[in-house]
């Protein structure tokens, strides 16, 4: 069911809540971002315009816009599909590290394969072993009652325990210090943006942008009509919703737990079609560089829809790329201050996200000339 | 609930214990209490009663401080008192028993009726002190406890009298209680109300809120009628009966009975054997029951609410599953098939089920209307068009609803939650009833709606049921289950305790089987 | 004699990563047992260990420092309370906000200050909080066995990790025998009995958010001050969450929190001993199985495949009156 809900008169539309108050909560955080810049001495002004250029300036920054976007969009995807089945997956980051495993391994052991075969096989390797790093909370949140909050912080840890071994003591390019694997086969690297124009003639200056971009793409226009438009899409949000209505409707919602979190898990997993098919051509230790975690405030942002994560991942996305611009013209403005930014932007629209509610009802009623309820006059 | 002659309450020269002058209560735009006026005489049991959403509940939390009023006056003792908060309350003498005990599961006793006046810094004076003075309560009031026992290990019951306990230790004078029936069997309510007279007579003040006749008649002095956020009439409880207070309750005259024919019983749709249901956690809710249904013919089972009926329909719709016996469906045992007996096959085989509660199971409350309106039917062919859904046939669908069931708002695209109860039960119903079940069970089928929609809501059972269909309705009010049903069966403590036809039925008979007494059997009762 | 020597070594090395693990296990005690789920806990440590370095550089006393510290953990405490107990924000989201916020920074302020990347100055002497040796330690030093566990485990520790291992009993005396702790312990199970008492489930809930910012303070002092020489970029490394998980290990109860603690703590200092060191029997462990030890055993807990853990009831839900 696509349609947005038409709103009852006297009641405020959801445009306000879904539009108005993330933009307001996003200029909140950038205006407390703003008053950190004075403190360190700089002008805010002057370091956004910095940041914007840096983002969208060049056909490289873009570039590189879009390819920190493309992860975001992995992860955005895979913990709004765990949310709207009423879990909490915050384990984005090892499900995406496992599922690099995944595709990495894909890509070592199909060398001379042309690269759409390897990405196949890759997509579906990430998947697999993405969606078995979510499928085990699921489970174990399913029948057993542990909380996702908590098994999915502690795969994230195990993952990384895993990794490093796998990294330091068995794919390990061998003669190397460096704990990370064999590069791939320039067949099984998928091909970045910039070398397919180039066959038209464009040249634009080196950045990662890759296919998986169109591969992220897809999958907001698969997760969209997954969660609004298939019936199994419907029993995850009634289960989300509502536990004892999906159960009267004969949804299982262990079922839709265990399905769902392994989704969440393989969408999750994909993101290493982007840093290490796409870019890193190798595996490389903690590749996924705590991109989990802001993909749950890109999910936030983006109010767990496709449309509205693709936006946030853009916009996250340009905050990373602008962020290295920045700190390169203003070097005391570094890439630290740009993950203080996004832990703002989290607060502010996650955390803090109803502070501006009753102002902004009030205001819209205000305008729509709607009576107020007594109760708010007298209370 | 065996009546006892009321004690004649007319002090008229005391001041009130509690007096309410002009209150009012706006929730948003739902004016929950409208100028309440109030007087509660001191050492005598006060009754208000009301339907569910006529405000009673709203007023008293009002006087204990949990909601603010808007306003009007609060007296206490002829003393006007400004109470913002439960501290208030406690320090002007007045106590409240919740409906939902607010007890910390996990505490003892001692450590619940502490709470909050614990007498210093450290626990330890305080805990002795309070276990002496639970001991002379116990003795004053007949309220016995055990001070160490954990509060989640008590029964329903025992958990109440902690209730009573705090409020009695805070030096409560006035002492309210919200609904407090609802989860005890009837051998807790012969008790509760036993300690409820020794407190009058020991020179308490009782406030009882219900929605129960039978108890206001049987317990209180006097008793107050609040309608739709209004009070409408005080009385005398000696001075007036069950069928004036009903109709001030309700408003106008209550319609018995439903104009209907009798019925066509055909042939058995469905056949319990002998079955049992243990909930989560570990209880057996459901002893031995046995009944049928027959097509073309209402079965309606009575009882209070907590005595097995919603794990009977829970079992029967196949949401629980049932611990040992038979159910037969069309001929058919699918007690111990789990692929037979879930809730999606059971609709599919034509089994149509509008759960008790229809907000907590009956609706998805952030759903559109039309996304509620397919809440088990969501894979039925006729609303997918291969993997996806199909937009415009359920909102096709739901209009059609709409209509024929009169629903307001008329939108198939406003949330579920933009509707009233009634309108939300009718959205349910039409659901149930228009994919054709031959077995439709059927809790509280008018619980929380307006007098208007009882009729339709009864009149549309009863055609079905006309048509040829199988119909289990589970009510708690008495009234409905005579006026619908062919056949009542009645239920107590889990077991089935008789069976007899609506023609026979009154509310007397009905009354001693739904206190587990068979007069049938037992003619000395 | 070699042996206890090894193992006194091992057991101290225990108590010292032990540590911030047990303040900040405790700290979140506080503000689950009142209903507020601490996500939080790593971020507001290292806050208090960027803190306590910078200003133990800048005035050259550990103890202005840890000062500091305790001061910006519960400034960030309170932000924690605004969102998840005034405005009813979802406190999973919030714990992570603060995460990734002070992750950054840290490191931002560290380089705009003394223009350092990622890290304060080192702290050297007096800037630093100091071994204690215990009275007696060195005459008992020889004495065999008493001597030896008195001298390298009981003696030799910095304060702060005495004030860790009082702050456990401590706790446990003020949620088992005051009226605060009866009352904590209520608002974290059923909030509405709290209410109706008359108390206030806002004020416990900000109250119990102070002491958890003390507490995350104390231990993000000792990992810069104390611990170790100066503030380093992610220096909490993972031990916030690892507190949590001890603290669900422990099911939040003061004793076996601290036990949880220590086993973790454990873990790790066998961790660092035997990389490169083959087990008699085992082999040759990689340190990465033995890391993955704490994680997995709390996720076994949680399961219930090992006890059971059961939460305060009213954790993670925002307290709204019902109507």
């Amino acid at each position: 069911m696509a349609s947005p809900a038409s709103s009852k008169p006297g009641e405020i539309p959801g445009w306000i809540y879904n539009v108005i108050l993330p933009i307001l909560n996003l200029l909140a955080a950038l205006v407390v971002s703003g008053i950190l810049i004075l403190l360190i001495g700089e002008n805010p002004i002057n370091a956004l315009w910095v940041l914007i250029q840096g983002a969208f300036g060049y056909a490289d920054n873009i570039g590189y816009t879009l390819y920190y976007a493309t992860s975001l969009i992995f992860v955005g995807l895979g913990f709004a599909v765990a949310a709207h089945g009423g879990k909490f997956n915050i384990g984005g980051e090892g499900q995406g590290y496992i599922g690099g495993l995944g595709i990495g391994l894909a890509c070592l052991y199909m060398g001379s394969t042309p690269w759409p075969i390897v990405m196949l096989v890759a997509i579906v390797g990430g998947a697999v072993c993405g969606g078995v790093w979510g499928l085990v909370p699921g489970y174990l949140a399913a029948k057993r009652g542990a909380h996702t909050v908590i098994t999915t912080i502690m795969f994230n840890f195990i993952a990384s325990a895993l990794m490093t071994y796998l990294l330091v003591d068995v794919l390990i390019r061998p003669g190397q210090q460096n704990p990370e694997s064999e590069t791939f086969a320039v067949t099984s690297q998928l091909p970045q943006v910039r070398d397919i124009l180039l066959n038209f003639g464009i040249n634009i200056p080196p950045n990662p942008l890759n296919v998986s971009f169109v591969i992220a793409l897809l999958c907001c226009v698969a997760v969209y009509y997954y969660i609004w438009r298939t019936r199994w899409g419907y029993e995850l949000r009634a289960v989300g919703q509502n536990e004892k209505a999906a159960v009267y409707a004969g949804i299982s919602p262990t079922m839709i737990t265990i399905i769902s979190m392994t989704i969440s898990g393989a969408l999750c997993g994909l993101m290493g079609l982007n840093v290490l098919m796409g870019d890193q051509h190798r595996i490389v230790l903690n590749f996924t560089a705590g991109l989990g975690f802001v993909g749950i405030a890109v999910a936030l942002m983006g109010r767990n829809h496709p449309f509205g994560i693709l936006l946030a991942s853009l916009l996250f996305g340009a905050l990373y790329q602008g962020g290295s611009q920045l700190s390169f013209d203003i070097p005391v403005l570094n890439r630290d201050l740009v993950v203080v930014i996004q832990g703002l932007v989290i607060l502010f629209t996650g955390a803090l996200e109803n502070q501006f509610k009753p102002y902004l009802e009030w205001t819209y009623r205000r305008l729509t000339r709607q009576s107020v309820p007594q109760s708010t006059k007298e209370a | 609930m065996t009546s006892a002659p009321n004690k004649p309450a007319s002090k008229a020269a005391a001041l009130p214990a509690l007096e309410l002058r002009k209150v009012n209560k706006w929730f948003g735009t739902n004016h929950a209490n409208r100028d309440i006026d109030l007087a509660v005489q001191p050492g005598t049991i006060h009754g208000i009663i009301g339907e569910n959403g006529a405000g009673k509940s709203t007023i008293m939390s009002i006087v204990y401080g949990f909601y603010s009023a808007d306003s009007g006056e609060v007296l206490v003792n002829g003393t006007p008192v400004t109470i913002t908060s439960p501290k208030d309350a406690l320090a002007a003498g007045i106590g409240m028993v919740h409906q939902h005990f607010k007890l910390v599961d996990n505490f003892t006793v001692l450590e619940n009726v502490i709470l909050g006046v614990e007498g210093g810094m450290k626990l330890a004076a305080g805990m002795a002190r309070a276990r002496a003075e639970l001991e002379r309560l116990e003795r004053e009031y007949g309220l016995e406890v055990s001070p160490d026992s954990v509060v989640e290990d008590l029964p329903v019951g025992i958990q109440q009298r902690v209730e009573i306990l705090k409020a009695l230790y805070r030096g409560a004078d006035t002492l309210i209680l919200d609904e407090p029936t609802g989860v005890l069997t009837p051998q807790e309510v012969d008790e509760l109300f036993r300690i409820l007279r020794q407190l009058r007579e020991q020179g308490k003040t009782i406030i009882i809120i219900t929605h129960k006749l039978g108890e206001v008649m049987a317990l209180t002095d006097r008793v107050s009628v609040m309608r739709r956020g209004e009070m409408v009439a005080h009385r005398q409880t000696a001075e007036t009966s069950k069928e004036e207070l009903a109709e001030l309750m309700v408003g106008r005259k209550v319609l018995l009975r439903v104009a209907k024919g009798p019925a066509n019983p055909g042939a058995t749709v469905l056949k319990i054997d002998g079955l049992n249901v243990i909930d989560g956690q570990g209880v057996r809710r459901v002893k031995d029951v046995s009944l049928d249904v027959r097509a073309g013919e209402i079965v309606g089972i009575a009882g209070v609410s907590g005595n097995g009926q919603s794990e009977l329909l829970q079992a029967l719709s196949g949401i629980m599953k049932p611990a040992s016996g038979q159910i037969l469906y069309k001929g058919e045992d699918i007690a111990g098939d789990p692929a037979k007996l879930n809730a999606r096959a059971l609709r599919k085989a034509g089994v149509g089920h509008v759960p008790e509660d229809r907000q907590r199971e009956g609706l998805v409350m952030s759903f559109l209307a039309a996304e509620s309106a397919i809440l088990g039917y969501h894979d039925l062919p006729a609303y997918n068009r291969g993997i996806l859904m199909d937009r415009d046939a359920i909102i096709a669908e739901t209009q059609r609803y709409i209509e024929k069931y009169d629903v307001r708002p008329t939108s198939p695209t406003y949330k579920s939650s933009n509707f009233s109860g009634g309108n939300q039960q009718k959205l349910v119903l039409a659901r149930e009833i228009e994919n054709d079940p031959d077995l439709l069970l059927i809790g509280q089928p008018t619980r929380g709606v307006d007098i208007g929609a009882i009729e339709f809501i009864h009149s549309r059972l009863i055609e079905m049921r006309d048509a040829g269909k199988a119909i289990l309705v589970v009510s708690t009010e008495l009234d409905e289950v005579m006026s619908l049903s062919d056949r009542i069966v009645v239920m107590f403590d889990g077991h089935v305790v008789g069976e007899l036809p609506a023609s026979e039925a009154d509310e007397r008979i009905l009354g001693l089987m739904m206190a587990g007494i068979d007069p049938k059997k037992n003619q000395a009762a | 004699m070699d042996n206890l020597n090894d193992i006194v070594t091992i057991l101290a090395s225990t108590v010292r990563l032990g540590t911030p693990l047990i303040l900040c296990a405790i700290a979140g005690l506080f503000s689950e047992r009142s209903g507020v789920v601490d996500m939080g806990l790593e971020g507001k440590m290292l806050g208090g260990a960027f803190l306590a370095a910078s200003v133990a550089y800048l005035t050259g006393s550990p103890w202005l420092g840890l000062l500091a510290a305790i001061g910006f953990s519960i400034a960030i405490s309170m932000l924690h309370g605004y969102a998840c107990v005034t405005l009813n924000g979802d406190q999973v989201v919030t714990g992570v906000a603060i995460n990734i916020m002070i992750a950054g920074f840290g490191p931002t302020f560290a380089f705009s200050w003394f223009n350092l990347g990622g890290r304060t100055p080192n702290l050297s002497g007096g800037q630093r909080f100091k071994d204690i040796t215990l009275p007696l330690a060195d005459t008992l030093k020889d004495v065999p066995v008493i001597g030896t566990i008195y001298d390298g485990l009981i003696s030799g520790h910095n304060i702060l990790v005495y004030v860790a291992f009082a702050v456990v009993p401590l706790s446990w005396w003020v949620l088992y025998k005051t009226r605060f702790g009866l009352r904590l312990r209520a608002v974290g199970e059923n909030p509405s009995a709290v209410d109706v008492a008359g108390i206030s489930v806002r004020g416990m809930r900000y109250q119990a958010l102070v002491i958890n910012g003390v507490l995350c303070g104390i231990a993000g002092a000792y990992l810069s001050t104390a611990h170790g020489a100066g503030f380093i970029r992610d220096m909490s490394a993972g031990k916030g969450y690892l507190a949590l998980a001890a603290l669900i290990f422990g099911k939040w109860k003061p004793g076996p929190t601290l036990a949880a603690c220590l086993l973790f703590a454990f873990a790790d200092a066998v961790q660092v001993r035997i990389q490169g060191v083959p087990l008699p029997f085992i082999g040759m462990v990689p340190s990465s199985f033995v890391q993955m030890i704490p994680y997995v055993l709390t996720v076994l807990v949680l399961a219930g495949f090992v006890g059971k853990s059961v939460g305060p009831k009213a954790a993670g839900i925002p307290y709204v009156k019902e109507r």
